[in-house]
Parts: structure tokens; C-alpha cells; sequence
């Protein structure tokens, strides 16, 4: 079983990426869109917690949730998959079970 | 591949519905199956027909029974949560005595058992939510 | 069952908000209400402040709500046996298994002898419960 787990709050907001990390299995996916997308950047006191995990998950952000908010591409995390709408359709089909850590 | 979709916000105070609009549209366009949209909680909300967003502004409802029209798409909005918000067709207006019905061309008012059902019949669930 | 035709999927509901102040954990209860009548594996996953949902004497008089903590209790009669509460989450919060209700089953199968149907579980047991379902529901 392989699961995709997404997760759409800001890490400063919520706790949800941080239960995600605590519990989704090594070897998931995890997509990071809407305000999730906030986790993906460079230097935020979340950065190094996401490097670190990215040992243990595939990481995805959505690119157009980066834009929208003007956070720049070139300033996520190195690593992190940049996909669209079409990307996070493929992601759910790549996986068995998609689980929205709301 | 067949996907349900669950919308469990409203439109405009949270992306969800906005965000499950372009999965649904991406999922289309790949061929892919949309068996059902439900929509729960404060999901039942974009099913209200008399929204009238700004001019300059996206209107969530009315792409949703455009999607729904052109692809066919089952747009259901869960029963006991729309009567707790004020969402009724013109059935439930009559069982419940209320003078008005508000519930958008394409949408069903139908019970949690399609929740429930979409999951079973689905290869994938995809809730989009706060 | 309802459309169904005898697909059993395992469907696990995850809960990580406290009652009240949010709907979510009484139309996640509605929902897990009616997922019962289906015949599929049902899991319910209490963790974060989910936990909060399963605490003994709530009581809702003063905010005016309607209190639907003693549904969990039944949830044995709706044939729901296996309610997972996350250790670390009671530990993080400073409650123990004494302050939440007790849920119970009878067992068909062992002549309805009362059983335990919450389960305390650690983080990496709870890792694999939910990697191993096959439809996630999050409230």
C-alpha cells in the first residue's frame, strides 16, 4: 500500500503537516498545496524539519498555489517536485489512497 | 480511473471548492471518471443557487453546474447537513413548510449513504476541506 | 448492501478535532452513523485533538449545544469495533485512558461477551492501520 498524503495548512497555522509527518509511513508522498504550499519554502523555522523528512517521503508542492501567492519557485526547498493540477491527478492515480490531512 | 470527490467548505472562505474544481477539470481532461462530488459540512454551501459574487470574481456555483452539465458529473449535497444550512430543493421545501428552494441546476439533495457508496465504487477518494 | 454488491473496503475515519467548537466531529459521527449500515471494515482514528471527542463527562447545558458524547458509547450496537485512540495524543495533552468512555462491543461470535472496542495505540502502530485502508475520510 502506498498512500498520498496532502496536506493544505501553513505549518505556522496548523498542525497538520506535523501529523502528517509523525504518521504517514516511510515511503509515502506527501503534497503540499493551498497554504500548504507555505512549508515547501527555504529558511522558514520549518525548512531543516522538511529536509530532514524528505529522507523518509517524496515531497510535491503545487505550483500554482507557489504563484498565487508570489513565493517564487526558485525559493522551495531543493528536492521538493514542483506539479499542477494534472500532477496531483497523477499522484492520486499513482497511489492507492489519498488521505487529506485536514 | 474512477475518483470521488468529497468538497467538505464553502466557496470563498477556503480554496477547497476551488481546488477540488481544478482537480476535477484535470481529472477530465486525462480521461479519467468522475463518479460523484459530495458535498458535506459547510460544503453544501456552493450548492446555493443565489450567490451573486462580484462580476470580476469567479462564481463557484455556477461552474460547478456547468462542469456538471457538459460531463455529466453527480453533484450531491448530503441532506442533514444542507437542511441545517438553509440549502433545500423544491422537494425539501415542500416537506418542510418553507416558501423558497435554493439549491443550483445539476445539484441532488440525497442522503450520506452516497458518501459512503462513492467510496466503495471509487478506485480513489479525494476530500478537499479546511 | 446499498449498491455495494459485496465489495468490503476497509474505510478508516480519521478525527483530529475537538467537539464543539467545530462541527466536524458530530457530522463525522453522522457520517460513521450511516457507514455502519454498509458492511465494511470500519476504523475510527482518534488522534491530535480528536481524543477530545471521547472524554467522559461533557456536558453542553451552558453553550446551548446539544451534547452527542454518548454516541460514541453505542457506536458497539452499530457494530463498530475497532476505535483507535493515538497514546501519544492523550500523553501530549495530559490525559490517560481513565478519562475517556469506555466503548464496548458484544461479540457474536464469543456469546455477546462485552469487549473492548477502543484501542490504545502507539504512533508507529497507527502508521500502519492507516496505510493499510483502502478509502481515508478526515474530519
Amino acid at each position: 500500500m502506498s498512500v498520498l498524503h496532502t496536506v493544505n495548512k501553513s505549518p505556522f497555522e496548523r498542525n497538520a503537516l506535523e501529523s502528517c509527518l509523525r504518521l504517514a509511513k516511510a515511503g509515502s508522498s506527501i503534497l503540499l498545496f493551498e497554504d500548504g504550499v507555505i512549508a515547501a519554502m527555504q529558511n522558514t523555522k520549518f525548512s531543516e524539519r522538511i529536509a530532514q523528512a524528505m529522507h523518509d517521503f517524496s515531497f510535491y508542492v503545487m505550483g500554482p498555489d507557489v504563484k498565487a501567492r508570489g513565493l517564487g519557485e526558485d525559493k522551495l526547498i531543493n528536492g521538493i517536485q514542483v506539479v499542477d493540477y494534472n500532477g496531483f491527478v497523477d499522484l492520486a492515480t499513482e497511489h492507492d489512497a489519498v488521505q487529506s490531512w485536514l | 480511473m474512477k475518483f470521488g470527490i468529497v468538497i467538505n467548505e464553502g466557496p470563498y472562505t477556503h480554496q477547497s471548492s476551488d481546488s477540488a474544481l481544478q482537480f476535477v477539470k484535470a481529472a477530465i481532461e486525462k480521461g479519467h471518471d468522475i463518479f460523484r462530488v459530495f458535498f458535506y459540512h459547510d460544503g453544501v454551501n456552493n450548492g446555493t443557487r443565489l450567490g451573486v459574487p462580484p462580476q470580476d470574481d469567479r462564481n463557484l456555483t455556477k461552474e460547478w453546474s456547468e462542469l456538471a452539465e457538459k460531463h455529466g458529473l453527480d453533484l450531491v449535497v448530503c441532506v442533514a447537513a444542507a437542511q441545517r444550512r438553509g440549502i433545500l430543493d423544491e422537494d425539501e421545501m415542500g416537506r418542510h413548510g418553507k416558501n423558497a428552494h435554493n439549491l443550483a441546476p445539476g445539484f441532488r439533495i440525497s442522503g450520506l449513504g452516497q458518501l459512503i457508496e462513492a467510496g466503495i465504487q471509487t478506485d480513489r477518494l479525494v476530500t478537499f476541506g479546511d | 448492501m446499498e449498491n455495494g454488491e459485496g465489495v468490503v473496503k476497509r474505510f478508516c475515519y480519521i478525527n483530529r478535532k475537538a467537539p464543539y467548537g467545530t462541527i466536524y466531529a458530530l457530522e463525522s459521527l453522522e457520517v460513521v452513523l450511516i457507514a455502519a449500515a454498509f458492511d465494511q471494515d470500519i476504523s475510527l482514528v482518534f488522534v491530535d485533538d480528536g481524543v477530545y471527542q471521547l472524554t467522559k463527562g461533557q456536558d453542553t447545558e451552558s453553550i446551548g449545544m446539544k451534547n452527542f458524547s454518548k454516541t460514541y458509547t453505542a457506536l458497539g450496537d452499530y457494530d463498530i469495533k475497532k476505535v483507535y485512540v493515538e497514546k501519544e495524543s492523550l500523553e501530549e495533552r495530559g490525559l490517560t485512558a481513565d478519562d475517556l468512555q469506555a466503548l464496548k462491543y458484544e461479540d457474536e461470535d464469543d456469546d455477546w461477551a462485552e469487549k473492548d472496542s477502543l484501542f490504545l495505540v502507539g504512533r508507529s502502530e497507527l502508521t500502519e492501520i492507516i496505510n493499510e485502508q483502502d478509502v481515508i475520510l478526515s474530519f
